[in-house]
């Protein structure tokens, strides 16, 4: 049902007949010649690098330092669909929570035998450290970004989850900068939702996560690996907004399980870590001992409930691939609903039947490992050579535990901007969604991911994708009858 | 704040600082390469630039000749010398992209600008013509900077500390100058204006932007000891040694205070200020030009190490 279906354009729908949404669009672009939108481009490369918005690429020596590739035609979507994604998107997050309170605590959820517990515990992302521990307010996930893809008109689907520490955000806040600046009249002729609360949104997502203890003015920091960091522009792009510290480890220390951080005017006492640090470098005293970016310590001041670490440490055992399979029923089970969004279908190659399937259908599928990310690991069977696929095959039967598989999906399309004009290219979205004890926020829009090479797939960044700026419009019908 | 970014503040603005500093060294010394022997015109010229940039033993380990084009490439773009200007500009938006958030826009922009463009000018030729627009282009970074924060940053300690760091900065780069050409600065006997040195005094005067300053000061034709007096007492004088001090005092007052505690640099910054508004010219050179800088250099250096001990544990 989801592979053979014909290609879906966010514009131009299965048939060429411009959706309501993107009418407006579809009329302008009629109207601006092709060195218009050349023009743009080239200045929206200049910005780009005036600010200095890029991201360090691993292993790649003469350009450490890249800008990654913005279109600047917006992606459009009517407020009466982004209604029904954003309802998905909390009833998911506000699941992820559940589960992972009840993964580190009863274990429900095992003991029911809705997901396999071996999964679970001898998953390489679960924190034995976190067993029987509570958090603060019992929120593992403060941010989370859930990617998701469409394939026709009614309807989304999930395509990973993200609870560890989700990054992208800076680039769907500099990309409706950018967007107001080179198209104020394209701009004009919508009702675009405003994304530029997100930091604010953000900010007292942090400060309400405060352990109980904190005062009425909490200090929160955002911890970074530092500047050789692929996301660090972000990193620091969101201090700034945010209006609180970019911390290294070095510049914290914990002193009788309380954090501080090193100032001029001596130690300063922190409540609420914003961690885009990994699990495993957190802490070398309970971690990865050679980690020179983490802190000592800090997980016994966790431990002691002095201060709140967002997101909680553990969380990469609910966004794993073999995980997502079950989220459907995850959902049921805390929430006795059904899932608002749909999961891709997923072949768990650890079962007999399914990887037997899998092995004998590999020219047609995505295999993951369960583990990866970053587009990294992949094998994308209908664009892979015969030898890769044989290749594959033998890690696939070695270790069918580490992969999942889901059919080559047409994801939808949607305009870009490129040399030879305006041309079709595969997106995603991966929208942020923020939880906290007050409740759950979505920013209307996202960031979505562009396939900027023709008929490709992989929309990374560190694989050579875009982003675009994601418009959800008012004034639009949600489908034409 | 983090006493991290404070570091960094300060190292930015010095490097900043330093980049100016060499460019107007490299402009200066080009001046006196041209003029004939007659004039004054000596060899040692491009020796005294590596000596007054504090690069002389560097360029030496690496055994090159001292002509106007190794010097030049050495103290302008040589990725070797550690405080060549392209690596103070490198080395300024490392510092920069690690403390972005303490930064405005004006700032980040104008150094982020400023290594963007410093690429164009590596790959580009090494001719008169070209090096003269790159001296230009860093003086102008400099200024841009500079003036950046002065107009759009917090007057806070983020804005206090790159300010230390600036005025230290300039007033070792000032008390090197005068101490590679103390030489020339001496009372000599020979009949006033016809001095051979005439030429070496405008060239410390241009090298800090003063020439003119000069005349506006004292009104009166080039005296080697006003040239002195100028750069170390004067304080209307923006790089004189007093000026420095007079902003590094109050800046570092300023962070004392907000911080409700003074510390052992504020008590030697005013110290060495004390010093400097008792001393008339005719003491210092009394008791001898030379040792006079060395020590400020020293106490300067002392400053430097004290403001690190207080405030970047």
């Amino acid at each position: 049902m989801l592979s053979k279906v014909a290609k879906f354009d966010e514009m131009d729908g299965v048939d060429g007949v411009t959706r309501v949404p993107y009418e407006k669009l579809a009329k302008w672009l009629t109207s601006v010649e092709p060195e218009f939108l050349a023009s743009r481009r080239a200045q929206a490369e200049l910005l780009f690098r005036r600010i200095g918005i890029t991201f360090a690429v691993y292993g790649s020596q003469e350009a450490t330092e890249r800008l990654i590739p913005f279109d600047i035609l917006p992606r459009i979507i009517a407020r009466a669909e982004w209604a029904q994604l954003e309802k998905g998107l909390i009833q998911r997050v506000k699941a992820l929570n559940l589960f992972l309170a009840d993964l580190y605590g009863p274990g429900e959820i095992l003991k029911a035998g809705v997901v396999p517990s071996e999964l679970v515990y001898r998953n390489p992302a679960f924190r034995p450290e976190m067993a029987g521990r509570r958090v603060p307010h019992d929120i593992f996930v403060h941010i989370a970004g859930i990617d998701i893809i469409r394939t026709d008109d009614d309807g989304f689907y999930v395509l990973e989850d993200n609870a560890r520490t989700p990054s992208g955000v800076s680039y769907m806040l500099e990309n409706r900068e950018v967007m107001m600046r080179l198209l104020p009249d394209l701009f004009g002729l919508h009702r675009v939702a405003p994304i530029e609360n997100y930091p604010d949104q953000l900010l007292a997502t942090l400060r309400s996560a405060a352990p109980r203890g904190a005062g009425a003015d909490p200090v929160s920091v955002l911890l970074t690996p530092g500047q050789y960091n692929s996301a660090f522009y972000e990193h620091s792009f969101l201090a700034d907004k945010l209006g609180i510290e970019l911390v290294e480890g070095r510049d914290l220390f914990v002193k009788d399980d309380v954090v501080f951080m090193r100032t001029t005017e001596g130690p300063r006492r922190v409540d609420v870590i914003y961690r885009r640090l990994d699990d495993d470098f957190l802490d070398p005293l309970a971690f990865r001992p050679d980690s020179a970016l983490g802190v000592a310590g800090l997980m016994g001041a966790y431990h002691a409930g002095n201060v709140t670490l967002a997101n909680a440490v553990g969380t990469g055992v609910a966004d794993d691939k073999a995980i997502y399979t079950y989220m459907p029923e995850v959902i049921r089970f805390y929430l006795g609903e059904e899932p608002l969004l749909k999961n891709v279908p997923t072949w768990r190659c650890r079962e007999k039947e399914a990887l037997r399937y899998v092995l004998d259908h590999l020219g047609e599928l995505v295999v993951k490992e369960v583990n990866g990310s970053g587009g990294y690991g992949m094998l994308v069977g209908p664009h892979a050579t015969k030898a890769q696929i044989a290749e594959f095959a033998a890690k696939l039967a070695d270790n069918p535990t580490n992969f999942i598989a889901q059919p080559t999906l047409a994801l939808s399309t949607c305009p870009v901007s490129v040399a030879s004009g305006v041309a079709p290219r595969h997106v995603d979205l991966r929208p942020f969604v923020l939880y906290g004890p007050n409740g759950a926020s979505v920013v209307p829009g996202g960031l979505t991911r562009v396939a900027m090479t023709e008929n490709s797939l992989v929309v990374n960044s560190s694989q050579g994708g875009g982003t675009k700026d994601t418009w959800i419009i008012d004034d639009a019908p949600l489908a034409r009858a | 704040m983090l006493s991290r970014t404070a570091d960094n503040l300060f190292w930015l603005a010095r490097y900043m600082e330093r980049a100016d500093f060499l460019a107007r060294i490299l402009q200066a010394s080009r001046r006196l390469a041209t003029l004939p022997r007659a004039y004054g015109g000596v060899e040692t010229e491009w020796e005294s630039a590596l000596l007054s940039s504090g690069a002389a033993p560097a360029f030496h380990a690496a055994g090159l000749t001292v002509d106007e084009a190794n010097v030049t490439q050495f103290l302008a773009f040589s990725p070797d010398n550690p405080s060549s200007i392209r690596n103070c500009i490198e080395l300024a938006r490392v510092n920069a992209r690690a403390v972005r958030t303490a930064l405005t826009v004006e700032m980040w922009e104008a150094i982020n600008g400023a290594f963007l463009e410093l690429k164009a000018f590596e790959q580009a030729s090494r001719s008169a013509e070209e090096v003269t627009r790159f001296l230009d282009f860093v003086k102008q970074v400099s200024a841009a900077y500079d003036g950046g924060a002065h107009r759009t940053m917090l007057r806070n300690d983020a804005y206090w500390f790159s300010r230390v760091g600036l005025y230290l900065e300039r007033a070792d780069n000032t008390a090197r100058l005068l101490d590679v050409k103390y030489h020339v600065l001496l009372p000599e006997t020979e009949a006033v204006g016809g001095s051979l040195d005439y030429f070496q005094w405008t060239a410390i005067l241009r090298a800090v932007s003063a020439h003119t300053a000069y005349h506006w000061v004292y009104r009166d034709s080039l005296k080697p000891w006003l040239v002195a007096d100028l750069l170390i007492l004067r304080p209307e004088m923006p790089r004189s040694l007093i000026a420095c001090y007079e902003s590094v005092v109050q800046n570092l007052d300023r962070l004392g205070k907000s911080h409700g505690k003074q510390g052992p640099a504020q008590r030697h910054a005013r110290t060495v200020f004390g010093q400097l508004e008792h001393a008339t010219i005719e003491n210092v050179f009394h008791n001898g030009l030379h040792d006079f800088i060395q020590s400020f250099i020293a106490d300067n250096q002392r400053l430097g190490a004290l403001v690190s001990e207080q405030y970047l544990f």
